[in-house]
């Protein structure tokens, strides 16, 4: 396992000119845009792909994804993170039932968009609580991610059943009223979520480091997405929600996301600290 | 520096050492559950003289303060010196992983970087502490007869990439007069 030579500065320098080149390989290439990623978290997916295929260089693997879009399809998701679940958070969607519900029932019709949803499981976690708490019939779910294969199995909604057996303590805990079984169908290994479920979302692409407002939204959900940018690319798209949201709408971010580094702080109330979710300012506080 | 089983204690003995004015930043992991309420930097602070965080996305690290991992998310460093979290796949079944955090340090930190692996029932932290190694930082491993779970520094032991092997007691002192003095 361990290799015996020494890697000094250069080396890492080397490495990263290397992924930078990477970057821009795909982006050209592919259209999507990785180079303002944390560099960080992007160094360490090149590397864990690079050792798991067993490229000598990273070099060697660009010129593989130039040339090879299968491969590329294999890296995309190692750098996407495609890690999610139903509930994710269950305190989240407590506090959501809790403090943003009520304000939303008020709403003759609701607009939500779940930027960087994935495999779709939020977005039915979602779905069903909109309809546990009789609003769904007014909501539309715009559900946007950047990677389109991601999407396709979003939009089937087709999960492990021994995944999905996990999520019934998450549905709870979340102040879930039913049975999570009561929203899909099990078949074999696996369960398939309800057509009624799919009834008001939408399944876009939408790719937020170079793609603009869409839509005026009431609720945005952005969750353990923006760990994955840098601080500049975590500005713009805090700015591309804040033009996207309507006065009184709110924001909700990952339990360790922050406003802080994007210097909007000013353009948002707080409305649940531990839970991150954040309300956009009627009048915003001019200097 | 990195632990699993039984690292609880392992940190309370070495941050206990640690003296007001230490002058290096302290990255740590602790392996948990990704549901634990995140308890650990209030229990950690109640045993160490120097500031506890529980980091945010992005934070800056500060030399001098004690950064602790949160469940659910493997901690990196970052080029400019911020902390990103990940939540990212699990290694070694962990996330956070020790690993992740000495692969990222390795490469920004190089010969500046110190890593220690302590107490723990799995692999995870080898790879980081040859890494390290390898990019000149110093490597230290609690000896596995003094860890609750000695398979951890066992593994770092084995790449033949660890400096030191210290008793848990000495890797406080050790730590306190080598990068204080």
């Amino acid at each position: 396992m361990a290799e015996p030579y020494p890697i000094d500065d250069d080396e890492v320098n080397v490495e990263d000119i290397e992924i930078r080149l990477l970057m821009e390989a795909i982006y050209q290439m592919y259209g999507y845009d990785f180079r303002s990623y944390s560099k960080a978290s992007i160094r360490r997916r090149v590397m864990h792909r690079m050792t798991m295929s067993g490229f000598a260089s990273i070099m060697e693997m660009t010129d593989k994804v130039l040339r090879d879009r299968p491969f590329f399809v294999t890296l995309l998701n190692d750098l996407t993170v495609n890690v999610t679940e139903m509930y994710r958070d269950p305190e989240f969607y407590r506090a959501f039932r809790e403090e943003v519900v009520p304000v939303l029932k008020t709403f003759p019709f609701i607009k939500i968009w779940h930027a960087g949803c994935s495999t779709g499981e939020e977005i039915y976690s979602m779905a069903i609580l909109l309809e546990e708490e009789g609003l769904y019939d007014r909501a539309m779910i715009y559900a946007t991610d950047i990677d389109k294969n991601v999407l396709a199995s979003a939009k089937k909604g087709i999960y492990s059943i021994e995944a999905v057996k996990q999520y019934g303590d998450n549905y709870r805990r979340a102040g879930g009223r039913h049975s999570l079984s009561d929203y899909f169908t099990a078949r074999y290994d696996s369960v398939i979520m309800e057509q009624r479920l799919k009834r008001n979302i939408v399944f876009a692409d939408h790719d937020l480091a170079t793609d603009q407002v869409f839509g005026e939204m009431h609720v945005i959900l952005c969750r353990n997405v923006l760990i994955y940018f840098d601080r500049a690319l975590q500005a713009r798209v805090i700015r591309l929600f804040s033009d996207s949201l309507d006065m009184g709408g709110y924001l909700c971010l990952g339990t360790k996301e922050s406003l802080r580094f994007s210097g909007q702080e000013e353009t948002f109330d707080v409305i649940n600290t531990p839970l991150r979710i954040f309300r956009k300012r009627q009048f915003p506080h001019n200097a | 520096m990195g632990a699993s089983w039984g690292g609880l204690n392992a940190y309370t003995t070495i941050l206990s050492a640690l003296p007001v004015g230490f002058p290096a930043a302290i990255l740590l992991v602790q392996h948990q559950h990704a549901s634990a309420e995140n308890r650990l930097p209030w229990l950690l602070a109640r045993y160490c003289q120097l500031p506890v965080i529980a980091p945010e996305d992005k934070e800056e690290i500060q030399p001098g303060c004690v950064y602790v991992a949160p469940p659910g998310y493997h901690m990196l460093v970052e080029e400019d010196e911020t902390l990103a979290l990940s939540a990212g796949r699990p290694v070694h079944f962990s996330r956070p992983s020790v690993d992740e955090l000495f692969l990222s340090a390795g490469a920004v930190y190089g010969k500046q970087l110190a890593g220690v692996i302590l107490t723990g029932a799995n692999e995870d932290g080898a790879k980081g502490i040859d890494y390290i190694h390898r990019r000149g930082g110093f490597t230290i491993a609690q000896s596995p007869v003094s860890a609750e779970a000695p398979a951890m520094p066992e593994a770092a032991i084995k790449t033949g990439a660890v400096s030191r092997v210290l008793d848990l007691e000495a890797i406080g002192t050790f730590l306190a007069e080598q990068v204080a003095g």
